[in-house]
């Protein structure tokens, strides 16, 4: 049930707020942050069949890796927003309940049914283990981006948070890899909203 | 490295092609389109991919102050052991190795100037008569990239005291040999691993490193540590830097 007492309502007004100005900002992390990786490609990644190098300028934004940086430092603080009013309202509200538990036996349950092609998003107010997992993926994987980010950013004045991971070097690897679970879970996350259409209608208006 | 000035052609052009699409400035455009009405048609589109650029300008001087704010002056670099050094070190400027300036020792002298109380040139001699430190920590590059070099001097704060450089002020800047510029906020120049530097590796600093000084420090991204430094200055004006007003961030502090 939703909390602001309207009860036809799927997602509250706060949170569809922020779901898309964590979107706008998340699309410009990544495609700003693709330019400030092409100024040191180090992960030698190569783009399949066309064999350019990763990630081919043209999928970026920014122009030049200043003009890309100016974008991402921008775009952080949306996201460093959105996040310290989403992790608000999580606690206040008890939206939280939505993701929660999350059980093995729930679990097992839904892969069998997506083997046997039955796992639905029917009721579009519940979520199944899988999504929960998923939805519970893309918090973590968040924080992951934002705790290498920060390493990366300031590796003298978050030296406890550099040791945690393992220091500068690995705080790159650790940023990248974040971002191909990001990458990945958008990917899913925009299939599937296009599989029922009815989820992006509730994300736009509500219901 | 060089910005890529073709691709902001690229995106004035875009950005052009989409205000074509608007059926208002289509027909504003078609209206003014005669000799004068291409400039006023120019006008409107780089003023309008301007206001872009000019915000996230605004959001970067934004981010200087947050910085500055962030900056904890006793927190300290780690520094590494003799086996982390990386040979050959990287050389990293706007020009290739073969450019790198070259300075007469005998005849060089550092020059300085703004708000500080003693302003007499200094040379060589004299300053490497200054007491001397060393520290091994991490380069890091806007680029992405690290590496870990051994560099040696004086303790910036020190030279800073002894000339009477006004420690109240907001800025120190730096011009170089090389053309280069850049300035820095003065807790960082104040900080105890910021260094005047005179050597690498235990060697007088070679020229693609920055004979004959370079400031070090490992608080702050490669750009903001100038090398081949010829004059030092104490300010309250904002002096901007090379890469600065080309748009890397200022405070650029790690």
């Amino acid at each position: 049930m939703s909390e602001n007492g309207d009860k036809s309502s799927v997602h509250p007004l706060w949170l569809r707020l922020i779901h898309w100005f964590n979107a706008a900002a998340v699309i410009v992390l990544i495609l700003s942050g693709w330019r400030i990786y092409n100024a040191t490609r180090f992960m030698h990644l190569r783009v399949p069949f066309t064999g350019e190098a990763l990630f081919p300028n043209r999928w970026t934004i920014g122009g030049w890796l200043g003009g890309a940086i100016q974008w991402h430092f921008a775009a952080i603080w949306v996201l460093f927003a959105s996040a310290v009013f989403y992790i608000l309202l999580f606690l206040l509200t008890r939206r939280g309940k939505q993701f929660l538990p999350v059980t093995p036996s729930g679990l097992w349950a839904d892969i069998k049914a997506f083997l046997k092609g039955k796992l639905s998003h029917a009721d579009i107010r519940q979520y199944n283990t899988i999504q929960k997992l998923a939805y519970l993926f893309a918090m973590a994987d968040l924080v992951v981006l934002i705790a290498s980010g920060l390493v990366l950013w300031k590796s003298v004045q978050f030296g406890w948070l550099r040791v945690l991971l393992g220091g500068y070097e690995a705080a790159r690897y650790i940023h990248f890899y974040a971002m191909c679970g990001i990458v990945a879970f958008i990917v899913i996350h925009v299939v599937m909203a296009v599989l029922v259409p009815k989820t992006i209608k509730a994300m736009l208006w509500g219901r | 490295m060089t910005p890529d000035i073709k691709n902001d052609e690229e995106a004035i052009l875009k950005e052009a092609n989409h205000l074509l699409k608007d059926p208002a400035k289509r027909r504003l455009l078609g209206n003014v389109l005669t000799l004068g009405g291409l400039s006023l048609a120019t006008g409107i589109t780089i003023s309008h991919y301007g206001s872009v650029n000019e915000i996230l300008k605004a959001v970067s001087r934004f981010n200087d102050g947050a910085q500055g704010v962030i900056f904890n002056p006793n927190a300290l670099a780690p520094t590494y052991s003799e086996a982390d050094i990386k040979h050959p070190f990287p050389f990293n400027a706007f020009y290739s190795v073969d450019k790198a300036p070259v300075v007469d020792g005998e005849k060089f002298r550092l020059e300085l100037s703004g708000k500080i109380a003693d302003r007499r040139p200094w040379d060589l001699q004299h300053l490497h008569a200054l007491p001397y430190t060393e520290q091994i920590t991490r380069h890091i590059c806007v680029e992405g990239w690290s590496a870990i070099g051994r560099w040696g001097g004086v303790v910036f704060s020190e030279f800073l005291k002894r000339v009477g450089a006004d420690t109240t002020c907001k800025y120190v800047g730096f011009k170089c040999a090389d053309g280069y510029f850049t300035s820095i906020d003065m807790p960082t120049a104040l900080h105890s691993q910021t260094l005047l530097a005179f050597t690498f590796d235990g060697q007088l600093l070679p020229a693609k490193y920055g004979f004959p000084m370079k400031l070090r420090m490992p608080t702050k991204l490669g750009y903001k540590n100038p090398k081949h430094i010829v004059e030092i200055f104490v300010t309250n004006v904002y002096p901007g830097g090379y890469w600065e007003d080309l748009g890397y961030n200022w405070f650029g502090g790690s």
